[in-house]
């Protein structure tokens, strides 16, 4: 239960989860983005903390339908702040995060609209100069403005990482599912609406958007005689060519290894 | 002695029984209001027992004599005991009729007692055990006080020497039927079941149910849609005073006579749901307090005694136990075999699927892939979260007719979600060659079909059904067809019997929508299609749950086999008792397990008919009795069986028949 007393000893932990309107990849049509809905779950599980909802963009009722998503999750409210729709939101959700001070940010690693860089997370802790977390699994605890985090790495590999707060992580697939979003709570759920004056993406105005295709993939074709090696060849690692890891070496080493690989990439010319 | 005693004992246990009975009523009237025409209802009780409820119970014929014998004794006993020896009429010919009329009651007493000797599992103990020895009590009081009214023994009998010590006797004996048939009736006994029924059976929540003296089809079956236009309405049935008062009226009136425990598939799979002791836990909810007195079969792996509710609380609780666990609800295959063959006309289903809609729509607790498959069908329109513009890949070679390009035609052919199924494909391109065949006009919606909403429904998202199926309705609304037919039970009886009350002016939601059996059946008996002789071995047919109990469409599939020269082998349960496939109800989606699965035991019900091969008529049907591991017998169907059968002539018009020539190629080579 949340409201035992060893919870409410470190009340007051505020979460605020970015959210974002998402896409459906089949269908195009409005949902809320299952990262960002994954971190609203982080949120919610986590003890005793106070949830705030948060989003930046334009506000037309397809989109707020969306949004409401959310709130199904059992949440009461959700932070609307009307942007126009070629606004760079980072500087609003700058202000807003630096009026409300909460101790943690949780969002999606991309969105799925849009621009979906994936870099909005960077760009703000940057403007905040907080430390960020990618791929969180898990907050396991959080102690004395220290959050202890399970980071996720490929192929189900775990990192612990205590994180001093305030800090913003991201979280991806790997996070636990979202839970179910009601249709009762999502539609009594109200948005606290604010406009606020949006500043134009310059460089994004002279883009031109188009949607992105899947690549068709090669057959992998598995010459297998037997069940079991089907199996095997079904089961099997990807093979990782190559590679090295670079351990106790200086900042400058591994800055030249790096430098070395992007060269070998063909990234750097 | 008794002369002044007995009036004295009558009314008061009148008077207790009036005090119960206001008592009772004001336990009902905690539910939500629900407008019933009140005398008119109480007018129409004694036909809606006589003959409707009278029916139901008529399949038992043994305890529907024993229930004529003693009910009709009781009731005729009890108002002329009230006229005879409450105001003291002594006419000899009364007392005559009133000897009867117990010893009418005494000899049902005596039957009630020998079927309880021993009591089979499906029925309740405790308090019921003592049901016939009070039946008992009662009648042979009446009988024997009667007996000097009746000139049989002198008057004065029981006022001297022995007959005192007899009239103290008999005294104890009529308070004990008295306190049992009076003042039970209305305080919580086993006869309360007499008095809710007679209310329940005059405002019963589905009028339509009952047959009226113009005949015709009496079903009432689709789900009553749940209004979602008040924002901050409560959604579905959180609290038993969440239910309408009708409802809870419906709940009091069960005589746990375990009948529906007995047809419950999920009970016998071993899930933890007893119909019976569904209703029962409504009703210890609606007065409050625990189960701990409940004398039935428990719900299977749940002991009784853990559960407790109150009329206000949760049935079911976020966290820990209350009245109900949630995976009680979601065991539920919506087969309405209980309310099929419940005497007390009570509505399971409808109570399980608003208790569901609260779980789904204000919890947001649907188990397993229940919530996956709603986004589904929210995103996607489709349950399986395929791309909802790949409706008709499955038929790329096919040409099918678009209503889109038509805009009429005679028939409008519902594929349902099993066009990404590549089983039913199978039997959606069987059924297209049968109508091609036969030269029908027929179009699809194609791409604009969305799901019907069965699942969501019966899952308990009413709000996504009542989207799906208001765009349907509008799809529906820019074409002209004659008929809808569909080869699936789910969509014929969602688009026959649930979209009518979401219809507005302009878009009236009214379909004449058959099943493919009975349209096949219909061009069997208009001699437009011809067979080759049944070849095969012995067939028995599956009856769906949507198609038969819900629908009562029970011949037309029997007459398309026979006329394909096929003798069925009917197995045990078949009709409006066939037992559910499992498919039903979004079960297969929710997944409550249990000790056995439901479709393992349908296929156990074919193989003790010896037969090779089951007919069936829904991809539901299809999909989980096909799931049961092989030896057993093959699963086809019945427009399968059709196409298969088909002998195409050639003068029979030559447009269809080369236009019916690639698929039936592609029918033979698959």
């Amino acid at each position: 239960m949340p409201h035992d007393a060893n919870a409410r000893a470190n009340a007051g932990l505020n979460v605020a989860v970015l959210v974002s309107v998402g896409r459906h990849p089949l269908t195009a049509g409005t949902r809320r983005a299952d990262q960002d809905a994954r971190a609203v779950e982080m949120a919610l599980t986590l003890e005793n903390a106070a949830i705030s909802l948060l989003h930046a963009g334009p506000a037309d009722p397809e989109r707020q339908q969306a949004l409401r998503g959310y709130l199904g999750m059992g949440l009461d409210t959700l932070d609307l702040l009307e942007q126009s729709a070629d606004a760079d939101v980072i500087s609003v959700l700058e202000e807003e995060v630096r009026h409300r001070a909460p101790q943690l940010i949780l969002t999606g690693s991309r969105a799925e609209a849009g621009e979906a860089s994936g870099a909005l997370p960077f760009l703000l802790a940057e403007a905040l100069g907080w430390p960020i977390v990618t791929s969180l699994a898990a907050v396991e605890k959080v102690e004395n403005g220290t959050a202890v985090m399970l980071q996720a790495l490929p192929r189900g590999k775990r990192r612990r990482l205590r994180v001093r707060l305030p800090a913003l992580a991201t979280v991806d697939a790997s996070a636990p599912p979202a839970r179910q979003s009601a249709f009762g709570p999502a539609r009594r759920g109200k948005f606290e609406h604010q406009t606020r004056p949006s500043e134009v993406d310059e460089p994004l105005s002279g883009w031109q958007f188009q949607e992105a295709r899947k690549r068709p993939k090669r057959l992998k074709i598995v010459k297998a005689s037997s069940a079991r090696d089907r199996f095997k060849a079904a089961a099997a690692k990807a093979e990782g060519g190559g590679g090295q890891t670079l351990a106790d070496v200086t900042p400058e080493q591994g800055a030249e290894a790096i430098f070395k690989l992007l060269k070998e990439e063909g990234v750097l010319r | 002695m008794l002369d002044t005693l007995l009036p004295v004992l009558l009314f008061t246990a009148l008077a207790l029984a009036a005090l119960g009975a206001v008592r009772r009523v004001r336990l009902w009237r905690q539910g939500r209001s629900s407008s019933v025409p009140v005398l008119k209802g109480l007018l129409r009780v004694p036909r809606r027992y006589l003959v409707d409820l009278h029916h139901v119970v008529e399949r038992d014929k043994y305890i529907s004599h024993t229930h004529v014998a003693t009910a009709g004794g009781f009731v005729l006993a009890a108002l002329l005991a009230i006229v005879v020896h409450g105001f003291g009429l002594q006419s000899a010919m009364l007392g005559w009729v009133l000897l009867a009329a117990t010893t009418s009651m005494f000899i049902g007493s005596l039957l009630v007692a020998k079927r309880r000797r021993p009591p089979p599992s499906r029925l309740s103990k405790g308090p019921w055990m003592r049901l016939p020895k009070s039946l008992m009590a009662f009648s042979i009081g009446m009988f024997v006080v009667t007996l000097p009214t009746a000139g049989i023994l002198p008057e004065g009998v029981f006022q001297q020497g022995l007959g005192w010590i007899a009239a103290l006797v008999l005294a104890a004996i009529i308070v004990w039927g008295l306190g049992e048939m009076f003042f039970g009736m209305t305080w919580g006994g086993p006869m309360k079941h007499a008095f809710a029924g007679a209310l329940h059976l005059a405002w019963h929540r589905r009028p339509e149910r009952f047959s009226d003296k113009t005949g015709g089809e009496h079903r009432s079956t689709g789900l009553k849609a749940l209004r979602l236009d008040e924002p901050d309405a409560k959604l579905g049935v959180e609290t038993p005073a969440d239910f309408t008062w009708n409802q809870l009226l419906g709940f009091d009136a069960c005589v746990q006579c375990g009948r529906c425990e007995a047809m419950c598939p999920a009970f016998a799979a071993g899930q933890p749901l007893n119909p019976k002791k569904l209703i029962q836990d409504m009703v210890v909810g609606m007065a409050g307090g625990s189960d701990a007195r409940y004398y039935g079969s428990p719900y299977p792996g749940k002991p009784v005694g853990e559960h407790a509710g109150s009329p206000f609380g949760p049935i079911v609780a976020r966290e820990g136990t209350s009245l109900v666990d949630a995976e009680t609800l979601w065991s539920c295959t919506t087969c309405r075999a209980c309310v099929e063959e419940c005497p007390m006309m009570i509505e399971h289903v409808d109570a399980i699927v608003d208790m569901r809609r609260f779980l789904t729509l204000e919890h947001g607790n649907t188990p397993n892939k229940g919530a996956e498959v709603l986004d589904n069908l929210i995103a996607t329109d489709n349950p399986g979260g395929f791309d909802p513009g790949s409706r008709l890949h499955w038929a790329a070679d096919l040409n099918l007719p678009l209503m889109a390009d038509k805009k009429e035609a005679d028939v409008l052919l519902w594929l349902g979600d099993g066009v990404f199924d590549m089983r039913n494909q199978r039997t959606l391109r069987a059924f297209i060659s049968v109508m091609r065949a036969a030269g029908v006009d027929f179009a699809v919606l194609g791409n604009e079909e969305r799901d019907s909403g069965d699942v969501a429904r019966r899952l308990g998202d009413e709000a996504t059904f009542q989207t799906l199926a208001r765009r349907n309705i509008k799809t529906l609304a820019q074409y002209r067809f004659s008929r809808i037919v569909t080869c699936d039970p789910h969509s014929f009886h969602v688009l026959k019997n649930e979209y009518g009350e979401l219809g507005t002016s302009e878009t009236p939601a009214t379909y004449h929508v058959q099943h493919h059996s009975t349209y096949i059946s219909e061009l069997v008996s208009a001699n437009k299609l011809s067979f080759k002789a049944w070849k095969g071995g012995s067939v028995t047919y599956h009856d769906p749950c949507y198609l038969g109990r819900y629908n009562g469409e029970y011949e037309a599939p029997r007459d398309v086999l026979k006329a394909l020269g096929i003798e069925i082998k009917e197995m045990a349960r078949s009709g409006y008792r066939s037992r559910c496939c499992g498919g039903g109800g979004g079960a297969p989606i929710t997944d409550i397990p249990g000790k056995q699965r439901i479709p393992d035991m349908r296929m156990e019900d074919v193989r003790d008919t010896g037969a090779d091969l089951v007919a069936v008529g829904c991809p539901q049907c299809t999909a989980m009795l096909e799931g049961v591991v092989e030896p057993r017998a093959e699963i086809k169907d019945i427009a399968e069986l059709v196409a298969d059968a088909l002998v195409i002539d050639a003068p029979v018009g030559k447009a269809d028949s080369t236009r019916a020539a690639p698929a039936l190629a592609l029918e033979e080579t698959s």
